[in-house]
């Protein structure tokens, strides 16, 4: 299939977190890299499980998936937006 | 090879806000570590900043010291905090005021 890396990442946040709503955004074409690479990506995961953590924990919460996702590998750079559904909801009223 | 957790902690002990970032703040060489940048210079924050760049064995030091993957990295009283999308999200939703009040430093904001 296309985009690999943007799948997986996508499949892992889907099976572990369970999120109401899910964003994986590839944003590589915005830095200097070969067209259609796959090194830069956004992600917004908006899951229950997020409930009581903290920012840092839910941060490397999103990272383990996608690292154990990726065999280990890493993409260059990975940006993370993690809430609630509590807090999806308020910033959409 | 990589700077020891000893070493380490004395760095981030040394100042109550302590970055690493790549490049420094006058001169930062990657966006995520500007948008640091830019954030602790609305709160009027004085910290330490060192370059990764400079130094290979403090860059995978510091990785192995938070257990945290990507530079730049935040310090606020000797803890880490998180990189540039949670420091980000914290200066959005009013956490990083607090947070630096614990700290004993009054943001600008």
């Amino acid at each position: 299939a296309a985009n690999p890396i943007e799948n997986a990442i996508r499949a892992g946040l889907t099976n572990e977190l369970a999120p109401v709503h899910l964003e994986v955004v590839n944003e590589s074409y915005m830095h200097n890299v070969p067209k259609g690479s796959e090194t830069h990506f956004k992600v917004l995961v908006v899951s229950p499980q997020f409930e009581g953590l903290p920012l840092i924990k839910r941060h490397r919460l999103v990272n383990a998936i996608v690292k154990t996702q990726l065999a280990g590998d890493f993409v260059h750079a990975l940006s993370i937006v993690a809430k609630t559904p509590q807090q999806w909801d308020e910033a959409y009223k | 090879p990589a700077i020891e957790g000893k070493e380490i902690e004395k760095l981030v002990n040394n100042s109550k806000v302590v970055i690493f970032m790549k490049g420094n703040p006058e001169a930062p060489r990657c966006g995520f570590s500007n948008a640091v940048v830019q954030i602790l210079r609305m709160h009027s924050v004085t910290y330490d900043s060192h370059d990764v760049l400079q130094n290979e064995a403090l860059r995978q030091g510091i990785k192995d010291f938070s257990n945290w993957p990507t530079i730049p990295q935040v310090f606020i009283n000797g803890e880490f905090v998180g990189g540039c999308d949670i420091l980000l999200q914290m200066h959005q939703n009013g956490e990083l005021i607090d947070e630096l009040k614990k700290a004993g430093i009054e943001s600008a904001l």
